[in-house]
């Protein structure tokens, strides 16, 4: 074994990525399935002049970090299915203000207090759409402990380069499920910092819509004096009720994800180029539709699998190009259904797309992905 | 220069009346439609009860 | 307003929406003013606020200002604070923001005695959405959402902050502009959580249901009020009913949250030397 093998949990992996990354702040809240974060980040982050505080809600540990972020730094908040919710209003705040964070979420159980310790993944629509007001979110989604910290890293970076709340989707599984890691040392891991404005205070505008489409960012406290507003604004960052203007910076914020999709959408193939089926999964799911391709392909099945790493946005074009070549799309998902809504968006004029679901608190094993495969074939 | 005691930005004032209430000497008074204006400069005493208490930064009194 | 206060304002942003009357600008004013008279860097410095009519007053100040959610106001100038304790925070929030839909951040930002001035604007109703009910809204009173006399009882929003751990705490009027900037200036001097309670009007929403006279009769009505809690010592208790107490209410210092952590780091680095 490597001496700097370890085998430690995906929250682990989540909360170090996290200060790899430059995390230096966090703010949260108990919550099951993912406090061992929270536990983490308050250990570590004063030793490295960060700063950790346990809120007195999820609320306001969501605006806690939107305020630290304005001051420059890195920030992290991890939480679960009803804190999740509770944060909703300010993660809304964070996309229409466009102040980088990242959201931890591992998933459980739901809805309401549910299976706190039962794996879920059904806040795969919740990370899409659960603040109300349309807006881009950027949503990644781990299936091992390994990875957990890599994508914390790429949510960390993402956040910062696009401006951007950006939650990280683990579910209990993947949080609590301890694997051998070697993780790489800091000098192996590119840390992205968000761009800082070189301009003069007066000439300073905070929502310039530039060729970028991502304006510059002030630090509070660095002279620039600039407002902060959850209100439709104009480039200046002050209240507008222009149309224009609205539409102007609306367009602006849908079309920077545009802009940089090459960027932002991660995926992952495994024996996909000559497979007639095709899984798609995510999370702790993908591990079993791993493990079902194996199956299957010792049984002369052509199986395959493509793991979406980018949920949100969804990473569809190369999705439909696959779509085109296999015969059936299976997706399988803890919950009734939820990515599978947007596969079969993508997929349905290409071929037949089923679903295979399950939401009692076990997660989904291989055989029972086997199972649905020869079904349908 | 002007050697009036106050400078009044009268474009600003929404007619709340709380200068002219508010001035012990009367110096100020309503216009028709209840805005400021300094009727008897004479009568100021330059006391700033007005400046202070304009909700819409309307009165600028000269020291 | 005089050019050296015209510094800190956005003077372009001008004339703010508050309505006819409206004692929040003032109170903003009175901000402004104690910020002149203190000797803090302007570019070290934001103010925070949450959702409702006082929370616009931010918009017109020349600082770094954060105009956040409802309620939430506390919540982000923890962040804020904590983050970077060099910088000057403040915080204007209402009586419904703060204590109502924000109530929880409030007593708890109190107890941890985290460095921030708070002033609360407290005009006693609801203002941006048409003059309903808050928490500081005196029992019996009309609003649009007690039309037979609000069957509520309302907070003594100074008790509540002792209560829960604030260093310092002082009541102001729009009335006693000048009690009110020496108020929030010692509130700055205060290292903790400092609440200050500006006494507020609105003639438009609360007012005029409550048959309180125009923006200058409730001036007067603050004026005849409020006693000066230095006065009301020397006053038997029946002469203090039905009035409110202005001053310095509360001034016991103790550690501050972000000077705490910053000695918890200290200890640690120390330690891994």
């Amino acid at each position: 074994m490597s001496p700097k093998a370890r085998l430690i949990q995906g929250n682990r992996a989540c909360a170090e990525g996290a200060i790899a990354a430059g995390v230096r702040f966090f703010a949260g809240y108990p919550i099951t399935p993912s406090t061992e974060i929270a536990e983490i980040m308050s250990e570590e982050l004063p030793k490295l002049s960060g700063k950790f505080i346990q809120m007195e809600d999820e609320i306001a540990s969501m605006s806690c970090i939107i305020g630290a972020s304005l001051t420059g730094k890195k920030v992290l908040t991890a939480s679960s299915g009803p804190g999740i919710s509770l944060k909703q209003e300010a993660i809304g705040y964070a996309c229409m203000t466009e102040t980088p964070c990242v959201i931890v979420n591992v998933q459980r159980l739901g809805p309401s207090t549910g299976g706190p310790t039962s794996s879920a993944q059904g806040d795969i629509m919740q990370a899409r759409w659960g603040t109300h007001g349309d807006h881009p979110i950027i949503a990644l989604c781990p299936s091992s402990v390994y990875e957990c910290f890599t994508l914390t890293i790429t949510a960390v970076n993402f956040a910062e380069k696009y401006r951007t709340p950006v939650y990280v989707m683990l579910d209990e599984i993947v949080g609590h499920m301890r694997e051998k890691v070697v993780l790489p040392d800091a000098d192996e891991i590119e840390v992205i910092d968000r761009k800082r404005p070189t301009c003069p205070p007066e000439e300073y505008k905070p929502y310039q819509i530039g060729e970028s489409l991502i304006p510059a960012m002030a630090d509070y406290g660095t002279g620039y004096k600039w407002h902060v507003t959850g209100l439709f604004h104009d480039e200046t960052g002050f209240p507008s009720g222009n149309p224009q203007v609205i539409d102007a910076q609306f367009k602006r914020l849908m079309a920077k994800f545009k802009k940089y999709e090459d960027e932002i959408l991660l995926w992952e193939e495994t024996e996909t180029k000559d497979a007639e089926i095709l899984l798609v999964a995510y999370g702790s799911t993908a591990r079993s539709a791993l493990e079902a391709v194996n199956i299957l392909r010792t049984e002369g099945i052509k199986a395959g699998l493509f793991r979406p790493i980018t949920i949100w946005p969804f990473p569809e074009k190369v999705l439909k190009t696959l779509a085109g070549k296999v015969k059936k799309i299976i997706v399988p998902e803890m919950n009734y259904g939820q990515l599978f809504l947007e596969v079969e968006r993508v997929c349905k004029d290409k071929t037949q797309v089923s679903g295979l679901f399950k939401v009692d608190s076990l997660p989904i094993a291989p055989d029972e992905i086997t199972a649905k495969v020869r079904e349908v074939l | 220069m002007s050697s009036l005691p106050l400078d009044i930005n009268y474009k600003y004032c929404k007619a709340c009346g709380i200068c002219y209430d508010l001035c012990p000497k009367k110096a100020v008074s309503g216009d028709d439609q209840g805005k400021i204006v300094l009727r008897n400069p004479q009568l100021c005493v330059k006391c700033g009860i007005c400046e202070s208490h304009c909700p819409d930064y309307v009165i600028f009194l000269r020291r | 307003m005089r050019p050296e206060l015209q510094k800190l304002f956005r003077m372009e942003k001008l004339p703010h929406i508050w309505c006819p009357g409206c004692g929040h600008g003032i109170i903003t004013r009175a901000i402004g003013e104690a910020i002149a008279e203190s000797d803090i860097n302007l570019d070290k410095t934001v103010i925070v606020s949450g959702i409702g009519c006082s929370s616009r007053a931010p918009g017109y100040m020349n600082f770094d200002t954060l105009h956040t959610l409802h309620g939430r106001a506390l919540a982000f100038a923890t962040g804020v604070k904590l983050a970077n304790p060099e910088l000057n925070v403040f915080v204007i929030t209402g009586d419904g923001d703060a204590t109502a839909i924000g109530g929880n951040h409030f007593i708890h930002a109190a107890r941890r005695n985290i460095d921030l001035n708070v002033i609360l604007f407290n005009n006693n109703i609801y203002g941006m959405t048409g003059g309903q009910y808050s928490p500081l809204t005196p029992t019996g009173k009309m609003a649009s959402t007690s039309p037979y006399g609000n069957p509520e009882n309302n907070f003594d929003i100074p008790a509540l902050a002792i209560a829960a751990g604030a260093s310092y705490v002082a009541r102001g009027t729009a009335f006693h502009d000048k009690l009110l900037i020496e108020c929030i200036k010692e509130g700055i001097k205060n290292k903790g959580f400092s609440l200050i309670e500006a006494m507020s009007m609105c003639p438009t929403s609360y007012g005029r249901r409550n048959k309180m006279g125009n923006a200058a009769d409730m001036l007067n009505d603050l004026k005849r009020i409020a006693v000066n809690i230095n006065v009301a010592k020397k006053l038997p208790p029946e002469k203090l009913e039905g009035k409110f107490l202005i001053g310095k209410l509360h001034h016991k210092p103790y550690p501050e949250f972000t000077q705490e952590y910053d000695k918890l780091i200290l200890k640690l680095q120390k330690g891994a030397e």
